[in-house]
């Protein structure tokens, strides 16, 4: 029975090691974004299956969202999402006001310090910047893709692994509002 | 590839009855553990440095872990390897992983000790294939221990010297004690 800290320290750990590994450059920061929303779909498929083994069948895809707000989330990260708004057209926002892989960056100094290292373009020169500074962010700086963004990939692979196994294929992306809460936005692909 | 395959036999049925999300969120750890590990081996030639890896990351898990561990077991500074290796048994694993390897093996010199592991949270649901006979699965919790234990100065080489997944009865990580650590900074990731 693996105690949920062990979890959140491999996933910072898995995160440093996709950027460690990879080039740096803004294509290379979406590239990182996929490979770890990609392990988390794998990740996220195995999890629902084991769920799901004695759950009734759901009876419609209302059922299968509210199943994903509250039980998943729940057994993920220990509480259930605090908002769900859909427009009843398969678009779905999940709002989680305190979300247990941010809360770790907004408050805690030492992931700070340690946190994915980022390039930025300053007067033509390349430098790096440290940190992740919440509520500052420019949307035009694209080369530094939010540090939080990061850390939202695996969960978007996540969610969107336990819907494609629940018979749900979507896209699933993330933004963060105020540290550290964050929304995720599914929207279901029709098959 | 490293497959998951569902092991619905034995093993999961003699699980202590603990709580669903209990075991949920250990399998949260179990298939990230797998999926980092299948990533390792598409990025690495071979095993061997797959398993350099695996302690790398380990390490810089475990030079965090410790401060996290230290603030949730209250536990003192411990007097001699001995009780080191206790703690680490009975506290350590009982808390991360939810196992109390026994103790044993000791050295003469008492410098050097064996953690044996009736089950192995990493490895639930996992068969190595044959293409990989050389990979150490597990590889992490050596750098974790290693990490860990450098921050509180103590030099220590761990490795493991009989694996399950490799057809072994048992999982068994050898720790040996190296040196004392003068108070400096820490190492830093690697």
């Amino acid at each position: 029975m693996a105690d949920e800290a062990l979890f959140q320290f491999l996933h910072n750990e898995v995160i440093q090691y996709i950027y460690k590994s990879s080039e740096h450059g803004e294509m290379e920061n979406g590239r990182c974004i996929t490979k770890l929303e990609n392990m988390g779909f794998r990740v996220g498929q195995g999890l629902i299956e084991r769920f799901t083994k004695d759950t009734a069948r759901f009876k419609d895809e209302l059922d299968v969202m509210k199943f994903i707000c509250k039980d998943f989330w729940t057994c993920v990260f220990k509480k259930q999402i605090d908002n769900l708004r859909t427009n009843h057209q398969g678009i779905y926002v999940l709002q989680d006001n305190k979300f247990r892989l941010l809360t770790q960056l907004s408050a805690g100094k030492q992931y700070l310090e340690h946190a994915p290292k980022v390039r930025k373009r300053n007067g033509g020169k390349l430098t790096c910047q440290a940190l992740f500074i919440p509520g500052q962010l420019s949307p035009h700086e694209w080369f530094s893709l939010p540090l939080s963004l990061q850390y939202l990939a695996f969960t978007c692979g996540l969610v969107r692994g336990g819907l494609s196994n629940l018979g749900v294929k979507s896209i699933v992306t993330a933004e963060v509002s105020v540290m550290p809460a964050c929304k995720f936005q599914v929207m279901i692909q029709k098959m | 590839m490293i497959q998951h395959t569902s092991r619905l036999g034995k093993g999961y049925l003699t699980k202590k009855e603990s709580d669903a999300s209990d075991d949920l969120n250990s399998e949260l750890f179990t298939l990230t553990y797998g999926a980092l590990v299948t990533q390792l081996c598409k990025d690495y030639e071979n095993d061997e440095e797959v398993n350099k890896q695996l302690d790398k990351m380990g390490y810089n898990i475990g030079v965090r872990l410790i401060e996290d561990f230290l603030a949730r077991s209250s536990i003192g500074r411990c007097q001699d390897f001995r009780e080191t290796a206790d703690v680490i048994a009975k506290v350590a694993f009982k808390m991360y992983l939810g196992i109390t390897p026994s103790v044993t093996n000791w050295s003469p010199a008492g410098d050097e000790l064996s953690l044996i592991l009736e089950s192995n949270p990493l490895v639930d649901f996992v068969e190595l294939p044959d293409n990989h006979s050389s990979l150490v699965y597990s590889n992490l919790l050596c750098g974790v221990l290693r990490g860990a234990l450098e921050m509180v100065q103590m030099a220590v080489d761990v490795k493991f010297a009989q694996d399950t997944l490799r057809g072994d009865n048992v999982t068994e990580i050898r720790m040996k004690f190296i040196k004392r650590m003068e108070e400096n900074l820490p190492a830093g990731d690697e």
